[in-house]
């Protein structure tokens, strides 16, 4: 595909910019609206979520890592942002099919808008890290600045990942039920919960062809340790993310052309 | 006079699947045992015309002759199968009212997203919101979620929010059908107004007098071709006449 052809595919960005704006404002009002608690629990469910399983595996396995429960949410919260983003983007174009059907609109819109409101609700989230940062005793080092760095590594490759199942979802539903076995297994192979150290060295090999576990490292060095990546997660992260990304728009520029039939 | 929108030769072919393959078990199934086979359907046969920037064209004939088709593939909503279609100038779709309302959210909230969706920006619909309410007559309500609305008054929102501003092509699907006899009255004077203004304006109607009071041409199309183009005194004459044998 040449660039030509792909450039047009943005061209519409800045027109439709108000658009994305208020999708992204519409899912951060749905999300809590009713709720008593709004958006604390963007703060409250990753401290519950890490208490659960800070008591499950420190009394049922026994992992070796200081300083467990930051540990834990620091993946916790990455993770779950990647699989909200995703699930939810993927849905996005066939849950806008009524739009779709009647009015122009650049579709590509849908997934990015999804992934960035989960974006925002992780930010919120950020607040629950900090808490257990300085609850623990960690202290405050310069290489957090890096960590808006890593996180939108991590934005980029979910809107890849979104565009690509988006797209894919219209034609064929049954993504939408596999993804969840998927992401379950993806998740049981990311460093979440244990570390890598864990796992047999057979199998911790295969491990760092997981973008996911790049990413997580990534902000665990930053936060938990105070330290820079090494050179290969940097590495890793980048590439990956570009990559998803250029994928996806190929992808999604592939398939777009027939949604309206499918939608 | 200039050419706004220019229909050069389309064709809209749908595949349309025997069956319908939904998953992906069927679909490989079928491909295997090699019974994907398509229906060719042609919505549109090589349909040309211009409408001059300003007129009222009514698109006319029976229910699935492709008139739809026609406006989405204006609207830029679907692309042609065959031929192309060149629109100088900005569209208000109106294809259905309210297409783009969250059921969820309320009015207030939907006046923003609507005009979103139609590429304008939350400063823009501050500076015409109360215009908006004042045409829907909707000021009591403006709070509420709008699944609560009846469909008039959905159709009341959407359509003071796609007229709110000058689009250089207004484009309407039957939508004069909902609402009540006065609020038809204000839509037709408020399409009148646009006219006025130099807007162009595409009309789906089956309500031959509302044709005839907007619109000075017409486009009769049938089965997928277009049968005749012109003045609308003329083409609603051919066409009555083919109906009435």
């Amino acid at each position: 595909m040449k660039i030509h052809k792909i450039l047009p595919f943005f061209q519409h960005l800045t027109q439709f910019k108000p658009l994305l704006n208020e999708l992204v404002v519409r899912d951060l009002k749905l999300k809590y609206r009713r709720s008593i608690l709004g958006y604390v629990w963007s703060l409250l469910n990753p401290l519950l979520m890490m208490t659960i399983m800070t008591l499950v595996f420190s009394y049922m396995f026994r992992f070796d890592i200081p300083n467990y429960p930051l540990y834990l949410i620091c993946g916790q919260t990455l993770w779950s942002f990647f699989s909200e983003s995703t699930t939810m983007a993927m849905q996005s174009v066939l849950a806008n099919g009524s739009l779709i059907r009647k009015v122009y609109i650049p579709k590509y819109i849908f997934p990015i808008a999804r992934v960035l409101s989960s974006f925002v609700t992780m930010t919120f989230s950020l607040a629950a890290i900090l808490i257990v940062m300085i609850a623990t005793g960690v202290p405050l080092s310069w290489e957090l600045l890096l960590v808006p760095t890593c996180l939108l590594f991590l934005l980029v490759f979910c809107m890849g990942i979104g565009m690509i199942l988006s797209a894919m979802a219209v034609y064929f539903r049954d993504i939408v039920h596999l993804y969840g076995v998927l992401i379950m297994a993806w998740m049981y192979t990311t460093p979440i919960f244990y570390p890598i150290s864990a796992l047999p060295e057979e199998i911790a090999y295969y491990i760092q062809f997981n973008p996911m576990y790049h990413y997580i490292t990534f902000f665990r060095s930053l936060v938990l340790y105070g330290a820079l990546p090494p050179a290969n997660v940097w590495f890793s992260c980048i590439v990956s993310s570009i990559l998803s990304f250029l994928l996806g728009v190929f992808v999604f520029h592939k398939l777009q052309r027939n949604f309206i039939l499918y939608v | 006079m200039d050419t706004i929108i220019d229909v050069n030769n389309v064709s809209m072919c749908f595949n349309l699947a025997e069956e319908k393959t939904d998953t992906f078990k069927e679909y490989v199934l079928k491909l295997i045992t090699g019974k994907l086979h398509f229906n060719e359907f042609y919505a549109l046969r090589n349909v040309s015309f211009q409408v001059e920037r300003g007129e009222s064209v009514a698109l006319i004939g029976k229910n699935g002759s492709g008139k739809s088709t026609m406006l989405k593939i204006i609207a830029g909503v679907m692309s042609p199968s065959q031929g192309s279609v060149t629109v100088n100038g900005s569209i208000a779709p109106l294809i259905e009212l309210g297409a783009g309302f969250d059921m969820d959210l309320t009015a207030r909230e939907n006046i923003y997203l609507n005009g979103a969706v139609l590429g304008y920006d939350r400063s823009f619909m501050n500076q015409h919101f109360d215009e908006i309410v004042d045409f829907s007559e909707l000021q009591s309500f403006i709070d509420v979620p709008v699944k609560n609305f009846s469909s008039g008054m959905v159709a009341r929102l959407g359509f003071a929010i796609a007229t709110v501003v000058r689009a250089d092509v207004l484009v309407v699907d039957e939508i004069l059908a909902v609402g009540d006899f006065k609020f038809q009255q204000k839509c037709r004077a408020r399409m009148a107004e646009l006219m006025a203004g130099g807007t162009t304006l595409l009309f789906v109607s089956h309500s031959a007098a509302q044709v005839k009071e907007l619109c000075k041409k017409a486009a009769w199309f049938d089965n997928g071709e277009l049968m005749a183009f012109g003045a609308t005194e003329e083409v609603y004459k051919l066409y009555e006449s083919k109906y009435q044998n």
